[in-house]
C-alpha cells in the first residue's frame, strides 16, 4: 500500500525545495510551508565523482 | 562594441534565477546584450556562436556571464559580478539554510514531498536521498536515464512512496499546485497524467466548466513505457481509489507500451469509480466496462465532467463544423507559394496531440518529438510542414523551459516569419504560477512582425493559437486571449481545436491548385 503517499492527498504537505527557487516561492505565496535547500552540484559538478564519493562514505 | 565573458568557477544558480540576472544586466545603460548561463556544453556552444571567446576551461559547474555593449558599461559589470548575483540577504538571526536534502529532512521530519529541479545529471542522486529520507518526490528535472527512473520508482514503491517524474511539470496535492500548476478550484475529479501540459489543459478545462480537481498526480512521460511498467501510475490509482474526495478518475498519457497497456486496462477495469482513459494518438481497440476512452484532452475533460454530473456544453465546447469555413476565410489572401504549416509549442503534449490530430486525417508533419510513424525534423534544406516542441530536452539543458523564457521560441518565430512558404503558424500559450508574467506579450511583437512581413510580400499569414489557463492565474486567461485577438490571431478555446483548425487549413492547401 502506498500509505505514505496517500496521506498527502488528505493533508497539506510540508515541502522541501531543491533547485529552482521559484517553485518554492510559488508554494510559499499560496500559504504552504517550504524548506529551501541551498543546493550546489556535489563534487564540483562531476556526477561520476559524486557517485564515487557516495560509495566511499 | 565590447564583448567580454566572466567565468565564476563552481558557482551554481538555477536557470530561472540566471534568466532574471541576465535581464537585470541587459537593462543597465550601455549594455546591448547579456547572458548568464551555466557552462554546459550546449550553452558554451551558443555563446561561441554569438562570437564570445574566453570560454576555455568553463564547465557545467561554472557560471558564465557574457556581456556586450559599451566598453565602460561592460567593464563595470565584469568588475563586480557578485553585486548582480545577490539573492537578497537572509533576515538577521535566521538559521542557515540546509545545504543537503538529508539536512533539510532532518530539520523538518514532518516534510512530505521533495521538489527536485536540479540539472538532470544530479537529479537521480538527490531523488534517491529524498526517498531514503521518507519523502515523496516531485522530479521536475529532465535528462534522467530510464534505468535510473526504474530504480527510483522501485525504491519508492517498496517504501510506500511515489516518484512523480522525471520531467514532471505539474501536480496538485493536498490543495497545493506544484511546478507549472494553474489556479484550479477543488472538486471531485482526480487525475493521473503522464503528460505535463496535458494535465494542465485537462485541469483548466474542468475548472472553466465550473468543476475542479481533488488531486492531480504527474508521473513523468515515460512511466507507462514497458521499461518502467507504470509504477507511479499504479501507485497513483491506488491512492485515488482510496481518496474519499475523488469521485471520478481520469488517466492521461501518450500511448503506453503494449505489455503495460494490457496491465493498465485490466487494472482500470477493477476500479470501483468511473474512469476516463485518454491515450493520445493511439486509442486501444476496446476497454473494460466502467472505463470510457477519449482520444483528445477535450474529450477526456468532457467525459470526466459528465461523469461528475456536469453535463455539456461547456464554455470551451467548439463547433467542429465551423472550422473548415473559418480556415477557408483565413487562407483566402495567401500567395500561391504559401503552403506550409509551422507549429511552435511550449507544451510538449500539445505538440504531440496536434500531430495525432493531423495524422488521423492522413496528413504527415515532421517533428523533433515525432509520433510513432511520423518523420523527424529535417536537419537542413526545405523544412516542409513541421511541429516543434521547444520544451524538449535538447532545448532546455541549462536554460529555462519555454513557458518561462520565450527567447528561443521568439527567435524561431522570427525565422518562420521570414519564410515565404509559411501559410499557417500554430502556437500555444500556457499560464500558471511559474510561467512567464505575460506569455502572449513575449511573442506579440514577433507575431505582428511576421504578419506584416507576409503582407509586405503580397500575402497574409494565418496565426492560430490557444491559451491554457484559468482566470485566477496571475496572467489572466481573458486578458491573454484579448491580446491575441487584438493582433488578428485565430483564437481557439483549446489546443485540440486549434490543431483541428490547422488540419482543415492543411487539407484546403492540399486541394488548392
Amino acid at each position: 500500500m502506498a500509505e505514505l503517499f496517500q496521506d498527502l492527498l488528505r493533508h497539506p504537505p510540508v515541502f522541501i525545495n531543491l533547485g529552482v527557487r521559484g517553485f518554492g516561492d510559488a508554494l510559499r505565496e499560496s500559504g504552504f510551508e517550504v524548506v529551501d535547500v541551498d543546493w550546489s552540484p556535489p563534487a564540483g559538478g562531476d556526477p561520476a565523482l559524486a557517485a564515487l564519493l557516495d560509495d566511499l562514505l | 562594441m565590447a564583448r567580454q565573458t566572466v567565468v565564476l568557477k563552481n558557482r551554481y544558480f538555477d536557470s530561472v534565477f540566471l534568466m532574471q540576472v541576465a535581464r537585470r544586466i541587459a537593462a543597465r545603460p550601455g549594455i546591448g546584450d547579456a547572458s548568464a548561463l551555466l557552462g554546459t556544453e550546449a550553452n558554451l556552444g551558443v555563446l561561441a556562436a554569438m562570437g564570445y571567446g574566453g570560454l576555455e576551461g568553463a564547465g557545467p559547474g561554472d557560471l558564465v556571464l557574457a556581456l556586450a555593449g559599451e566598453a565602460a558599461a561592460v567593464a563595470a559589470v565584469a568588475a563586480d559580478p557578485e553585486a548582480l548575483l545577490a539573492r537578497g540577504s537572509a533576515p538577521a538571526g535566521a538559521a542557515r539554510a540546509p545545504r543537503t536534502l538529508a539536512e533539510a529532512a532532518a530539520a523538518r521530519p514532518d516534510a512530505g514531498v521533495a521538489l527536485i529541479s536540479v540539472p538532470g545529471e544530479h537529479a537521480a542522486r538527490e531523488a534517491r536521498a529524498a526517498l531514503e529520507a521518507g519523502l515523496n518526490v516531485f522530479l521536475f528535472s529532465s535528462n534522467v536515464p530510464v534505468e535510473e527512473e526504474l530504480a527510483l520508482k522501485t525504491l519508492a514503491r517498496d517504501r510506500g512512496l511515489i516518484v512523480m517524474g522525471p520531467d514532471c511539470g505539474t501536480a496538485y496535492l493536498g490543495g497545493a499546485g506544484l511546478g507549472f500548476a494553474n489556479a484550479v478550484r477543488p472538486g471531485p475529479i482526480g487525475v493521473v497524467g503522464a503528460t505535463g501540459t496535458g494535465l494542465q489543459e485537462f485541469s483548466c478545462l474542468v475548472d472553466q466548466a465550473g468543476s475542479g480537481l481533488s488531486c492531480g498526480i504527474g508521473t513523468g512521460g515515460r512511466d507507462l513505457a514497458d521499461a518502467v511498467g507504470g509504477i507511479s501510475t499504479f501507485t497513483a490509482l491506488e491512492a485515488l481509489e482510496a481518496d474519499p474526495a475523488t469521485r471520478v478518475i481520469a488517466v492521461l498519457a501518450k500511448p503506453p507500451g503494449p505489455a503495460t497497456t494490457a496491465r493498465l486496462l485490466a487494472r482500470l477495469g477493477r476500479c470501483p469509480k468511473p474512469v476516463v482513459l485518454c491515450l493520445l494518438g493511439a486509442a486501444p481497440a476496446g476497454a473494460p466496462g466502467g472505463v470510457q476512452l477519449a482520444g483528445t484532452l477535450d474529450a477526456a475533460a468532457g467525459l470526466a465532467l459528465a461523469a461528475a454530473g456536469v453535463p455539456g456544453p461547456w464554455p470551451w465546447s467548439g463547433d467542429p463544423a465551423s472550422l473548415r469555413p473559418r480556415a477557408a476565410a483565413a487562407l483566402a489572401r495567401l500567395r500561391p507559394e504559401q503552403r506550409r504549416l509551422r507549429g511552435l509549442f511550449a507544451g510538449g503534449t500539445f505538440c504531440y496531440q496536434a500531430q495525432a490530430i493531423l495524422r488521423d486525417a492522413g496528413l504527415a508533419v515532421a517533428s523533433n518529438a515525432p509520433l510513432k510513424g511520423m518523420p523527424g525534423l529535417p536537419e537542413a534544406g526545405p523544412q516542409g510542414d513541421t511541429l516543434v516542441d521547444l520544451g524538449a530536452e535538447e532545448f532546455v539543458q541549462g536554460r529555462p523551459h519555454p513557458m518561462i523564457d520565450a527567447t528561443l521560441r521568439r527567435q524561431r518565430l522570427e525565422r518562420e516569419g521570414r519564410d515565404p512558404e509559411v501559410a499557417v503558424l500554430l502556437l500555444d500559450f500556457i499560464l500558471g504560477a511559474m510561467s512567464a508574467p505575460d506569455p502572449v506579450g513575449d511573442l506579440l511583437e514577433a507575431i505582428r512582425a511576421a504578419r506584416e512581413a507576409a503582407r509586405a510580400r503580397g500575402g497574409e499569414l494565418c496565426v492560430a493559437a490557444s491559451v491554457c489557463g484559468t482566470d485566477r492565474d496571475a496572467q489572466g486567461l481573458a486578458a491573454q486571449r484579448r491580446a491575441l485577438g487584438g493582433a488578428g490571431v485565430e483564437l481557439f478555446p483549446t489546443s485540440a481545436q486549434a490543431a483541428a483548425f490547422c488540419r482543415e487549413a492543411m487539407d484546403l492547401l492540399k486541394e488548392a491548385p
